[in-house]
């Protein structure tokens, strides 16, 4: 019973390291991975896919990020290499303008609807 | 009177959506990576399969014209396809390949070229596949004109060359020597 005892106790401490080391290794990783497009696998995230691609996209921002790039200077990097498509949010030029400002005019249009219609009661 | 205006409004705005709808099934929905992107890096280093050192992609390319930059792995069904083009690219037109060997194991890799013949003159090894995404690559195969003087990317090829992607390379190739 002892001896089993023993053995939980080890196996747990073993999980909680292993589980440690895990998570201290690409916890900015994930975050920026999250935020890039897998390009050869449609519909998943860098960090959700496990294809060839996506495993080396992942060395390569650890290694950037070892080298000391900020997450803004990683995404350019991409950027200049696979097109704006790679990042998940658009960046605000002539051809995405609408996509950005309609939410905004939607917001503020429905905004006045009901101020109209509370006033009016 | 009112009740007229909401329901002509409501046909107006939905024959809107229609044929905007409409538009769109026209539209190919497929991605195409941008090829505009035509510049690259290649200061990084890597080492070479068959010798043991370290070069950078640029020191390759010293005093080379037009040359191509082949991505192949011994494990990629499409690279045996394609193998034989960049052969005959080799032996005609004698142009310069440079390859590089993506996720691969020395030992198959080395095989793979006893087997099929070797048709560049260096190769990388790209253990990680880190070197080919500095070069904006997707996967294997992938093969790309280089003009080392612009450090351009004249056309690039995502998957193996077919017959006529071989014929367009070869076309290039003579119209840059003249």
């Amino acid at each position: 019973m002892k001896k089993f005892k023993l053995l939980i106790i080890i196996f747990v401490f073993f999980f909680i390291w292993n589980n440690n080391l895990i998570a201290k290794n690409s916890d900015q990783v994930d975050k920026i991975s999250k935020n890039l497009r897998c390009l050869i696998c449609q519909g998943q995230s860098v960090y959700d896919s496990q294809s060839d691609f996506a495993i080396s996209m992942k060395k390569l921002i650890q290694i950037k990020i070892d080298e000391g790039k900020k997450e803004n200077e990683i995404y350019d990097f991409f950027k200049n290499k696979y097109g704006e498509w790679i990042v998940y949010d658009p960046e605000i030029n002539k051809k995405t303008f609408l996509l950005w400002t309609i939410p905004l005019i939607l917001f503020v249009f429905g905004g006045l609807l009901i101020i109209r219609k509370v006033s009016i009661k | 009177m009112i009740k007229n205006i909401n329901f002509f409004f409501i046909v107006l705005v939905s024959l809107f959506i229609f044929f905007i709808l409409l538009k769109g099934l026209e539209k190919n929905g497929k991605y195409f990576p941008n090829k505009n992107l035509n510049k690259i890096e290649t200061n990084f280093k890597a080492k070479l399969l068959y010798e043991n050192k370290e070069v950078s992609l640029e020191e390759l390319f010293e005093n080379q014209d037009l040359s191509i930059i082949n991505i192949w792995a011994s494990w990629c069904l499409p690279c045996r396809d394609e193998h034989s083009y960049l052969l005959s690219l080799k032996s005609i037109n004698n142009i310069n390949i440079i390859g590089i060997n993506y996720k691969d194991n020395e030992v198959n890799a080395k095989k793979f070229l006893e087997e099929l013949g070797n048709p560049y003159s260096k190769i990388l090894v790209d253990t990680d596949g880190i070197n080919s995404i500095e070069l904006g690559a997707y996967g294997v195969p992938e093969t790309f004109l280089f003009d080392p003087k612009s450090k351009k990317i004249i056309k690039k090829y995502i998957g193996p060359i077919n017959d006529i992607n071989f014929k367009e390379i070869v076309k290039i190739i003579k119209n840059e020597k003249i």
